[in-house]
């Protein structure tokens, strides 16, 4: 590895003037919280589009203010559903984890002063910035907002308004938006890994890694290879769309009784190229999240990560897995039943992984010294989360019993639990965290664990019933399920559903309330007040703009360093020299 | 807490709705076995590792500021017994789990063949007598039926929940399920593929007869022609047999007696005569040339219905061998 001289180290002093200095900044802690604030604003826009989901299901034919026409129409309905996942899936569970608390920690906890490429990054974040917008007034366009689902599969996405109001000028800029979002991301992650590879500090081995630094490295690789597939591909859906191009859309398609002037595409060829990107999609949501899991864990058992060496194996395997079973998203699809085999084998294999994850996580807590924090029950309950819903993946890796579940009501629970709800979890447990590192005060414990409770109980009783709604065969993606009178007696668990949902999404207020209010009141953090080991916390709360005030630390031992025998307190700061023996003279 | 959680809600929705839609077909036994092996193996490590979690929060709790926890070792043994008894669980599954789907993926020979068009927002069937329904399906009881679908526009998908199967509606593709009914009945059928603003209205019934029922029912049809018949009906409009003369000896090549058989391409390739190759020579004929034919064959993309090419396809199927002196003109 190269190491950064620290004579060559930046001691530059934070630009002066506002705009430069917390609006287009190229500082990486400028940034994370740029990202991190537009997350919460997204995730803000995403929950209330969902409520908007559930109360139409319950009650379809109520009048709702503000709406255009009063009751909500179909369209209306299935644009929700789109912008919905859409949002959640890029602009939360792709910026939060990954591009947010990534940014602002990666470079201090490899004892970095910034990232490898500063304006880079910044362009990474404004990139996203603008692809939010445009997605954003996709809504407001003439047809209205795009109703292909976030999956956009063709000829449905390809054709234009005649397959649908909102397949118009609202699909394009979706694609649009996307493709902007692919570029910005791209970027993004050249930096996380140029950053990991280059700028460690002196003695910071790759064994020494903090995993979550191994958790953002290995997502940004697969960010580069996913989002570069989904930029292609969002590519040529536009051509299809606007140059009269054939990507996507085979011969002799008629829609609303028009022949489309198309030949020789082929829809299964979107859906290859989706979900090469889209699967790994689910582990870029969720591997900053188990590093997370995995230092929380450790700091607050006051306890080594149990078998670091093989949570570092079990992260790239993961990340490695994750590209080669994007075709279990296709057992029905009509591709060859033979390659069904080799899917299902793979995202089965991934499980194996994700058990010996599971089970670290449980010897890191076994025979420690708990302290219950917010942050700690966040990571408890990330834990749990993740263990419902991957034992629900291992029904949906079976192609036997796809063919049941597939486009239900089932996979909504099961990916609503292990990738938004689990990376969400993972996203809280970082908040609660680091929020002390970050704005240099403490958040309220109490509104904390009040706030964990509710969303703790709030995920199961929004997502375990949707189970059982999928067993019994409701269909996801309908607007109107008056149709179906055998899914009549599932009409009591729809109504449990969305009471379950307006509760858990009034329980974020506390949160919201909870971060505003210790960002002005809140007790003022120390630099170390969890006392942890990593080097984040040996420098001030926050920050200084060049992360450690012109040193560059030194490390000298791994990043779980809890309870050593002998030591004086019950944890070892990485940059701590070790003690010599003292001769016996 | 968190125990309670999960595993209240089982017996709470048992008691308030039917866990699992009726199962009548010879699949959906099978189907249902594995899910509730797969049930059984997901509760007991919920029930193992919420049980640990919480456990471990009670006993580990921290009691006091200044209490320093045991150091642990690393624990070889510990590690291999949790990555080889998940690694023995996946392969068990996925060798059952592939017999299954193997089972589930090969209509038997002596099916009854159902042709499914799907098209924004209705679907269309044919029997093989001729008989065509919209957004219904009668099938006998006790008969082993293929359906085979495909889509005239966007992607649906055929779901069945009582029979446990699904299969998407590709257009330009044929793709297939098969099922035997067990109980006379009527079952929904959804499309589950998501297919634009009606997509929730593309829903009907499977109507499950017994055969004397299914009999008289195909009999009491005002359709008198087979779907063979129609298609020959169609040959002619098309004035196909101009160039598709039975001695070979035309523009195009004979028909008869082709189906099921491998053939040479110019391009050297050989390929199995399908359905999915007879649909191709009639949409995009330039792109399946034989050696020996010039590409002077239009296409009929946009003239035929998508109905209309299987109605063709199981004409030149009924072509067999001895129909070559009989059909000659």
């Amino acid at each position: 590895m190269s190491v950064i001289p620290s004579s060559s180290q930046s001691v530059s002093e934070a630009p002066k003037g506002i705009v430069r200095r917390y609006i287009f900044s190229t500082n990486h802690k400028v940034v994370g919280v740029q990202y991190f604030l537009l997350a919460l604003i997204a995730v803000a826009i995403g929950i209330v589009l969902s409520l908007l989901m559930r109360f139409h299901v319950v009650w379809p034919g109520a009048h709702i203010p503000f709406l255009s026409g009063g009751i909500m129409t179909p369209e209306q309905y299935l644009a929700l559903v789109t912008m919905h996942g859409t949002i959640m899936v890029f602009f939360v569970l792709t910026t939060a984890p990954q591009a947010g608390f990534g940014n602002y920690f990666l470079p201090l906890q490899i004892g970095a002063p910034e990232m490898a490429f500063p304006r880079l990054n910044m362009l990474s974040f404004w990139g996203t910035l603008v692809a939010f917008v445009v997605m954003l007034a996709a809504f407001l366009v003439p047809g209205g907002g795009p109703i292909s689902g976030w999956t956009a599969y063709p000829p449905l996405s390809a054709l234009g308004s005649i397959s649908g109001p909102g397949e118009g000028l609202g699909q394009t800029m979706w694609i649009i938006s996307i493709a902007i979002f692919c570029v910005a991301s791209l970027l993004g992650a050249v930096t996380f890994i140029a950053t990991t590879i280059d700028m460690r500090a002196p003695g910071m081995k790759l064994m020494r890694l903090p995993l979550t630094v191994w958790s953002w490295f290995v997502t940004a690789i697969l960010i580069l290879m996913a989002f570069s597939v989904l930029l292609a591909a969002g590519v040529l859906l536009l051509l299809d769309r606007s140059a009269g191009t054939s990507f996507f859309i085979p011969a002799g398609v008629v829609v609303n009784s028009q022949l489309q002037n198309h030949s020789g595409g082929s829809p299964l060829l979107w859906q290859h190229l989706f979900w090469f990107f889209g699967h790994p999609e689910v582990y870029i949501a969720i591997l900053p999240g188990m590093g997370v899991v995995s230092h929380v864990l450790s700091n607050f058992s006051r306890k080594p990560v149990f078998g670091y060496r093989v949570m570092v194996f079990a992260t790239c395997a993961i990340g490695f897995l994750g590209f080669t079973v994007w075709g279990h998203h296709m057992f029905i699809s009509g591709m060859s039943p033979y390659s069904g085999f080799a899917f299902s084998l793979l995202t089965l294999a991934i499980g194996v992984p994700s058990a010996i994850k599971t089970f670290n996580w449980l010897g890191t807590i076994w025979g420690g010294k708990i302290q219950f924090t917010t942050a700690m029950l966040f990571a408890l309950g990330f834990v749990s989360l993740f263990v419902t819903g991957g034992l629900s993946g291992l029904f949906l890796a079976q192609p036997a019993l796809d063919m049941v579940l597939h486009a239900t009501y089932y996979v909504v629970a099961h990916f609503h639990i292990i990738m938004a709800m689990a990376a969400i979890f993972g996203i809280f447990s970082a908040t609660y965290f680091w929020f002390p590192k970050m704005f240099g005060r403490m958040l309220n414990e109490r509104m904390g664990k009040l706030h964990f409770w509710v969303t703790f109980a709030g995920a199961y009783c929004i997502f375990m019933p949707m189970h059982f709604l999928g067993i019994e065969g409701a269909p996801r993606r309908y607007a109107d399920f008056t149709g179906v009178n055998y899914l009549e007696p599932l009409a009591p668990l729809n109504h449990f559903v969305t009471i379950a949902a307006f509760v858990t999404g009034a329980a974020q207020l506390i949160f919201i309330f909870n971060f505003f209010w210790s960002l002005k009141y809140g007790r003022r953090a120390s630099r170390n007040p969890w006392n942890s080991t990593t080097l984040e916390w040996t420098t001030d709360s926050p920050p200084p703009p060049d992360n450690f005030g012109g040193r560059s630390p030194e490390v000298y031992r791994g990043a779980y360093e809890f309870s050593v025998p002998g030591a004086p307190e019950d944890f070892i700061p990485q940059n701590l020299p070790p003690v010599k023996a003292v001769p016996a003279s | 807490m968190m125990v309670l959680i999960q595993s209240g809600f089982y017996p709470v929705a048992a008691w308030m709705i039917p866990l699992q839609p009726p199962a009548a077909s010879t699949i959906a036994q099978g189907v249902d076995q594995l899910y509730l092996f797969l049930t059984a193996i997901s509760v007991f490590f919920t029930v193992l590792i919420f049980g640990a979690i919480f456990y471990f929060m009670v006993k580990y709790r921290r009691r006091s500021e200044d209490e320093i926890p045991p150091a642990t070792k690393d624990n070889l043994p510990l590690e291999l017994t949790w990555t080889i008894i998940p690694s023995l669980i996946c392969v068990g599954l996925f060798a059952w789990g592939s017999m299954l789907y193997v089972h589930n993926s090969r209509p038997p020979k002596s099916s009854m063949e159902i042709f499914v068009v799907g098209k924004q927002w209705m679907w269309h069937l044919q029997h093989t007598e001729g008989v065509r329904e919209i957004d219904e399906l009668h099938v006998p009881v006790g008969v082993p039926v293929k359906l085979t679908i495909t889509s005239e526009d966007v992607i649906h998908d055929f779901y069945i929940p009582a029979f446990r199967v699904k299969k998407d509606a590709v257009p330009g593709r044929y793709s297939s399920i098969w099922f035997q009914a067990t109980e006379v009945g009527t079952y929904h059928f959804y499309c589950a593929q998501y297919c634009g603003t009606n997509h929730s209205q593309m829903i009907g019934w499977v109507y499950v007869m017994s055969p004397n029922d299914y009999t008289a029912w195909l009999a009491a049809s005002e359709n008198t022609e087979s779907m063979a018949q129609q298609g020959a009906r169609l040959f002619d409009q098309y004035n196909c047999g101009a160039c598709h003369l039975d001695n070979g000896t035309g523009r195009g090549p004979s028909l008869a007696g082709t189906f099921g058989k491998t053939q040479k391409l110019q391009n050297g390739e050989s390929r199995l005569v399908d359905d999915a190759y007879i649909r191709q020579s009639i949409v995009n004929p330039n792109s399946i040339l034989l050696p020996n034919y010039p590409p002077v064959m239009p296409t009929y993309q946009g003239q035929i219905s998508e109905e209309q090419v299987l109605q063709l396809i199981a004409y030149v199927k009924s072509l067999g061998a001895e129909e070559r002196t009989t059909n000659g003109k």
